[in-house]
């Protein structure tokens, strides 16, 4: 069952991420994503992550994701087309590290094969998340609230229209 | 239980199509989601290894991603729109200077 659920949510983000890689508007590669982001938080479900799961929804689907749909529909974005090619050699690079990459996937998964791997159910719960964000980690959580300010003047001071 | 090793796979998949992502693509926006995709492979990772280890610290880490990722697109976006006022384009070889 788990290993079920597991391949359908692998299938459906890797699936989903390969459209926001193939498709050429912008606003179906943002829908893509979207779809990528409900099967990861089918994968935190499964590993226990239940608070990081809500987050992910609200945050990441509800607010960032919708950030994006509304500036590409308030640029009325074109689909791109197809570009020219300046310098063809550089697409011969993509060989070896391709080769590279791979290498290095079946090495990570040769190396956690062996480890054991103990069930994670019981952590993640929100409670502990919050009781770990409030004590531990309230120095930087503080700290995030600084940046989310300084993003958000950021954002007004750049988009700003300039009056003359 | 399911390996530890296939949610590894699975997260370096994503990170490489999502890196592919934001190599191969010249429109800025589509440049933005291919960053989110491999931040959300980097995320599966970091929770992966914070439920097999029982170890919080993952998951608060990704509490931090998550908010890191919101001000990153706030202003990422911000500076899309900048770009798309004053060059009528999203094409980033088109942007070359950073004055505008």
């Amino acid at each position: 069952m788990e290993r079920a659920l597991f391949l359908i949510f692998a299938v459906t983000a890797i699936g989903a991420a390969l459209n926001v890689l193939l498709r050429r508007h912008p606003l179906h590669s943002a829908l893509a994503l979207l779809v990528m982001l409900g099967a990861l938080t089918g994968f935190y479900v499964l590993l226990g992550a239940y608070f990081l799961a809500v987050i992910q929804v609200v945050i990441y689907a509800g607010a960032i994701l919708v950030l994006f749909l509304f500036v590409i529909m308030l640029l009325n974005v074109r689909a791109e087309e197809a570009r020219i090619e300046r310098r063809p050699y550089v697409r011969w690079l993509a060989v070896p590290f391709a080769a590279l990459l791979g290498a290095e996937i079946i090495y990570l998964v040769r190396v956690f094969e062996e480890n054991p791997s103990p069930s994670g159910t019981s952590v993640g719960v929100t409670e502990a998340v919050g009781r770990e964000l409030l004590t531990t980690y309230l120095l930087p959580f503080e700290l995030t609230s600084i940046l989310i300010l300084i993003a958000v003047l950021g954002a007004v001071v750049l988009a700003r229209r300039e009056r003359r | 239980m399911i390996p530890i090793s296939w949610y590894l796979a699975v997260a370096a998949v994503l990170f490489t199509i999502g890196t592919v992502t934001v190599f191969v693509k010249r429109n800025a926006i589509a440049m933005l989601l291919g960053i989110e995709v491999m931040l959300n492979a980097a995320n599966l990772t970091l929770v992966t290894f914070s439920s097999y280890f029982r170890e919080l610290a993952g998951q608060i880490m990704v509490f931090f991603v998550m908010v890191v990722a919101a001000a990153e697109a706030a202003v990422g976006l911000a500076i899309v729109i900048l770009l798309f006022r004053h060059r009528e384009t999203l094409n980033v070889d088109e942007a070359q200077a950073l004055r505008l």
